[in-house]
């Protein structure tokens, strides 16, 4: 019983630091720029097929793909912004939330277009198989996984506290005007955001795909949860983010190994509401 | 060329409200420059439209020979025009030292470099052992120093200061009023708006006033007090017993 409860924890936290890998590009555009794109999932989805793909046609291993994805969804990330974000800046909310929603509805759409609704899995990897310690067995995609998540979140907020454009990026997100007085360029610092927030989510997504299915709704699993983990982090919250990722991962396998596994995202999604009815600014965030 | 700032008829109106109506005024290098009015007058108005907050509808602004008029506040910046506002706007959820490493990061691309000058405005603003505190943490007056600290940062030639003395007690608008000579010492020009008359007269080598969106005197600060239109704006035509009060409390 142990022992299973112990692999059960392992695992929780594995994917947990997956979780905040994706939430962390949601909750950094939300906090740049007050925007809450709902299409997030659907990035996620997309770095999987782009993975897929480069292997399906030419054989590269996820982990090899993985700089292309990021690079690419980086360029995806900010031209969206140009494109669709930047005409609806100053627009209501209720047109901000259309407008990503709609942008969540294309993705997929097109996606069910091009690639069909069928399952599609990266078969063999480099990364395929177990290791074994202390009695728990660890799949090598998820450590790869996780690993890459930690280090991804801890290079971002490296960038944000230590380099030029991360503090640039940050004193957008806290007061726009008085970036604009320090020099700063708002627009540019919102492209940044975008290309960051997206190939963040990207990076998840080449790292999920040497380990889960491939399809056009993939997005809306993770997508959910990923608001999930922003609610309870804190909207804008990077660190927050983290830490919510992970109880989320926890939560999730924990209620799905203890009470029932059909159950396990009622729990992840009482999370939800327990954060809105008790904690509204999440844990780290701000009233 | 002594000319840091021209401004020339400029007029900026918000739908049927003229808020400037055309205006014109030079700043010359090295100058204090005092802008009062009463309330709604257009001080911040004028401010905003020389930081290119705004643009203006008419007339032409030129910062050392070449036209901001249609500029934006970040590439003025980059041309040496800082400015703070009225309320303070800090950056609450850095630090001290933070606050004022972004404003030097504007000509320091390397982080330490910023750090370091960053370091050295701290102590001129008598930071130095708040560098961690988070810039929340301040109270107003020293939140207001810190705004100008960041803007100096930025290694400004003209410095627009709202209001900085607005809501200090007499202590702090004397420390207030020894920081912008100082400003003026490192060769910084200033443009002061300011409620606040006697920090403002004390100081300033010429005072522009505004009523209604005009500007209705220039001069040193006592021909200014003593100028009729400037008084009337002030206290109407009925107040003519408080005229003498008024000038009396300013000198």
């Amino acid at each position: 019983m142990e022992g299973i409860l112990a692999q059960t924890i392992v695992s929780g936290l594995l994917i947990g630091f997956l979780y905040a890998l994706i939430a962390v590009g949601l909750t950094m555009i939300f906090g740049v720029m007050d925007i809450v794109n709902f299409a997030h999932g659907d990035y996620l989805m997309v770095a999987m097929y782009f993975s897929f793909w480069l292997f399906f046609l030419f054989g590269f291993d996820p982990l090899f793909s993985l700089p292309i994805v990021t690079i690419l969804l980086f360029g995806l990330g900010v031209i969206t912004y140009y494109l669709i974000i930047r005409p609806i800046i100053n627009a209501p909310m209720l047109s901000q939330i259309f407008v990503t929603f709609g942008l969540l509805i294309f993705l997929r759409g097109l996606a069910q277009f091009l690639w069909k609704v069928d399952y599609r899995m990266i078969p063999q990897t480099l990364s395929s198989g177990n290791i074994e310690a202390f009695g728990i067995y660890f799949g090598k995609p998820q450590i790869i996984a996780a690993a890459g998540a930690v280090i991804c979140n801890g290079v971002i907020l490296w960038f944000l506290k230590k380099t030029r454009l991360g503090m640039a990026l940050e004193a957008v997100a806290e007061d726009k005007e008085a970036a604009r007085l320090m020099g700063i360029d708002s627009d540019r610092m919102y492209a940044l955001a975008w290309g960051i927030g997206i190939a963040s989510v990207g990076i998840a997504g080449v790292l999920l795909s040497s380990f889960y299915y491939v399809f056009p709704e993939v997005g809306a699993n993770f997508g959910l949860i990923a608001f999930v983990v922003v609610a309870l982090g804190g909207f804008g919250s990077i660190p927050g983010a983290f830490i919510a990722g992970i109880i989320v991962g926890l939560v999730e396998v924990l209620s799905g190994f203890l009470i029932a596994p059909s159950l396990k995202f009622m729990f992840v999604l009482a999370i939800y509401l327990a954060v809105v009815f008790v904690r509204p600014q999440g844990l780290l965030g701000h009233k | 060329m002594n000319e840091l700032l021209i401004v020339q008829n400029i007029t900026k109106r918000f739908g049927g409200l003229q808020a400037n109506n055309n205006i014109s005024f030079v700043v010359n290098k090295g100058e204090i420059i005092g802008l009062i009015g009463p309330n709604g007058a257009g001080k911040t108005t004028l401010f905003n439209c020389i930081a290119c907050f705004y643009n203006v509808d008419e007339g032409k602004i030129f910062f050392k020979g070449s036209d901001i008029s249609q500029s934006t506040p970040q590439r003025n910046c980059q041309l040496g025009i800082g400015r703070t506002f009225q309320i303070v706007r800090v950056f609450k959820d850095m630090t001290v030292l933070e606050n004022i490493m972004i404003g030097a990061f504007l000509r320091n691309k390397h982080p330490r470099d910023a750090k370091r000058k960053a370091m050295d405005i701290a102590a001129i603003f008598g930071f130095a052992h708040k560098l961690q505190l988070k810039a929340s943490s301040l109270t107003i007056a020293e939140q207001k120093r810190l705004e100008v600290a960041r803007a100096v940062a930025t290694d400004p030639e003209l410095l627009l200061l709202d209001e900085t003395m607005a809501g200090l007690n007499v202590q702090e608008v004397k420390e207030s009023v020894e920081l912008v000579l100082k400003l003026k010492e490192r060769g910084i020009t200033l443009i002061l708006v300011e409620h606040v008359m006697e920090g403002i007269m004390s100081i300033a080598d010429r005072v522009i006033v505004l009523d209604d969106g005009e500007k209705i005197a220039e001069g040193s600060p006592r021909d200014v007090i003593n100028n009729d239109k400037v008084i009337q704006a002030y206290f109407g035509d009925k107040y003519h017993a408080k005229r003498r009060e008024f000038t009396t409390s300013i000198q």
